[in-house]
């Protein structure tokens, strides 16, 4: 599945999607960014609340598929502008953190 | 070991929204020299958590990448003030980073541990007062 259609099919909102067609292959919750670098394995969803530019970093060196922002965060121009620069797909959803991984781990 | 490809950067311990620069860069580099996704994944992240150190705690410092016929070398070494307990540092969870460190999603006590993880041999050299050199190796199966 593709972020583009884990998109769609979850009903998230696209923040930055330069790299739409990446395949997602699982997900993985959390905000401690060394622990989540420690841990995401490759090509997941990452769900997280944490919104400050360190998460592009994260998201690109780990390899990870998106971003997904749950509980409706929202981030600075900057952090999308970059995001875009850098490859780093970003959606966003209102739905808390627990919420998001069951929805998503029914879609994927 | 005597040709080598090395990238050598300097990492600005102001800026800690920049961090990260350095791996980035040595990421690029790598997929362009053909090395496999997991290779650079460990790689990037392991330097990664070096460059964040050393913006944490020492002000900046010099990273130094050495890409060997068999293995990857990383040398992170800085002018902060030293690691006082190795051992206690290397245990996960275990963190002097501050309160704003920890707010930008920093300084869960991973860092050491995930250069451990993600490499195949690391050697840490510090002295209180002086700085701390990190060396760390992965190694290349082709």
């Amino acid at each position: 599945m593709t972020v583009n259609e884990l998109s769609s099919g979850c009903g998230f909102k696209a923040v930055a999607l330069p790299d739409g067609e990446k395949e997602v292959s699982g997900g993985y919750a959390g905000d401690l960014l060394s622990w989540v670098m420690g841990r995401a394995k490759e090509g997941c969803a990452w769900i997280t609340i944490m919104s400050n530019i360190n998460i592009i970093a994260v998201a690109s060196l780990a390899d990870v598929a998106c971003i997904i922002l749950a509980e409706g965060v929202g981030v600075d121009e900057s952090v999308k502008k970059t995001a875009e620069e850098k490859g780093v797909n970003i959606l966003s959803t209102e739905l808390p953190a627990y919420e998001t991984a069951a929805l998503i781990s029914k879609e994927i | 070991m005597n040709d080598s490809l090395t990238f050598h950067f300097d990492v600005d311990g102001t800026d800690f929204t920049s961090a990260g620069q350095a791996s980035a860069s040595v990421k690029r580099n790598l997929r362009q020299l053909g090395l496999s996704p997991e290779i650079i994944r460990r790689v990037s992240i392991a330097m990664y958590e070096g460059e964040i150190n050393m913006v944490i705690h020492a002000g900046g410092g010099v990273a130094d990448v050495n890409v060997y016929e068999d293995k990857i070398e990383i040398v992170l070494a800085d002018h902060g003030p030293g690691i006082k307990d190795v051992a206690l540092a290397m245990q996960e969870g275990y963190s002097t980073a501050s309160d704003k460190v920890r707010s930008l999603g920093f300084g869960a006590g991973m860092g050491l541990p995930n250069m451990k993880r993600y490499t195949d041999e690391m050697q840490i050299d510090t002295e209180v007062g002086k700085g701390t050199k990190i060396t760390m190796y992965v190694n290349l199966d082709r």
